[in-house]
């Protein structure tokens, strides 16, 4: 094969690739619409302009944490106190970052970089149940074409809400905030049915997160990272070696 | 003032997904390790959904559970990811009429 020939094969299989990683991200886009659709009626109503909410999107791209930016800035909260809860309540974001990136070990840096600031809780539950994807050629191309659906699914969604945000009728969007969620079963089950002790290790971080929660009063953000640790754990007796 | 808040939110929210990426090629991890970091999505999957999934509906948890028992049921019967939550939307729309 001359040289030509080898480029166009491999930039095809980039391609290919990249298709395959949109197609995987297609339900979060599905999840993340209404959501920040929403995000962007109540950041407007909170007194953002259209142009600061949906930089926010572009900036920060972490769903939960722009609600509750949004929330402070309308009571007038500090600059300090609002990057602070940012901060508590994205740190689990390192934590998942640490199992991703084990997953890319062989990636290149310039690869893994990009790739590390596209994580979200639902970027990160999809494509760590792909992993085969890490290890194939052209792997990167697959996680880009993941991310970056979901990027432009809540980036577009947010300033869609901030532009037309009172027409849409609140039981619908309601309604649509289910999406996520029901996402997360739909990833967590196939698994369970492959291997029961991978219920296990989630009914245990359920369990953990409801405890820090409401028993030692923890916020959202660290009841999730304490459960996340905590009930991952148990999956150094519970995993076997060929599945870590 | 909004920007100077935009710019914090996302340098703090930045900081933490970078990090991994620059210490996963310097450090080798044990086997014990592997496994605890390969566990993590399952244990982030449990922790995110619940008890998160009783606040679809203010006040009304029993909307968002039943929304994910038939997220539960249509994955079960091995159907593709889009109408698990195609079918959740549905089935919270109908209850919350």
């Amino acid at each position: 094969m001359d040289a030509a020939k080898r480029e166009k094969a491999t930039y095809s299989l980039a391609g290919n690739m990249f298709k395959r990683g949109i197609t995987v991200g297609l339900p979060i886009m599905l999840g993340y619409l209404p959501i920040a659709i929403t995000y962007g009626v109540l950041a407007k109503q909170s007194g953002m302009s259209l142009l600061e909410l949906t930089s926010m999107s572009v900036l920060v791209f972490a769903g939960a944490s722009q609600f509750m930016g949004a929330g402070m800035i309308a009571v007038g909260a500090s600059a300090a106190e609002i990057i602070i809860a940012t901060f508590v309540l994205n740190f689990r974001h390192f934590v998942m970052s640490l199992s991703f990136m084990n997953r890319l070990r062989s990636m290149d840096l310039k690869w893994k970089l990009p790739l590390s600031l596209g994580l979200t809780d639902e970027t990160f539950a999809v494509s760590a149940l792909h992993t085969t994807e890490a290890k194939e050629e052209k792997g990167a191309f697959f996680y880009a074409g993941l991310f970056l659906t979901a990027y432009v699914a809540w980036v577009g969604g947010s300033f869609l809400g901030g532009v037309l945000g009172e027409i849409i009728p609140e039981k619908l969007s309601q309604s649509m905030g289910v999406a996520l969620y029901a996402m997360f079963i739909g990833l967590l089950v196939p698994s369970v049915k492959k291997e029961k002790r991978v219920g296990l290790i989630a009914l245990q971080a359920m369990v953990i997160n409801v405890f820090c929660l409401y028993v030692l009063q923890m916020s959202t953000g660290w009841s999730i990272v304490c459960g996340t640790v905590i009930a991952g754990g148990s999956g150094i007796f519970l995993l076997k070696e060929e599945q870590a | 003032m909004i920007f100077l808040i935009i710019i914090g939110m996302s340098l703090v929210t930045m900081i933490p997904r970078m990090v991994p990426a620059f210490i996963v090629d310097r450090l080798q991890f044990r086997d014990w390790i592997n496994r605890w970091l390969a566990a993590i999505p399952f244990a982030a999957l449990g922790a995110l959904i619940f008890p998160g999934i009783m606040a679809v509906k203010p006040n009304e948890p029993h909307i968002g559970l039943l929304g994910g028992l038939v997220a539960v049921g249509l994955s079960l019967l091995g159907l593709n990811i889009i109408f698990v939550v195609l079918g959740a939307i549905a089935a919270v729309f109908f209850l919350s009429i």
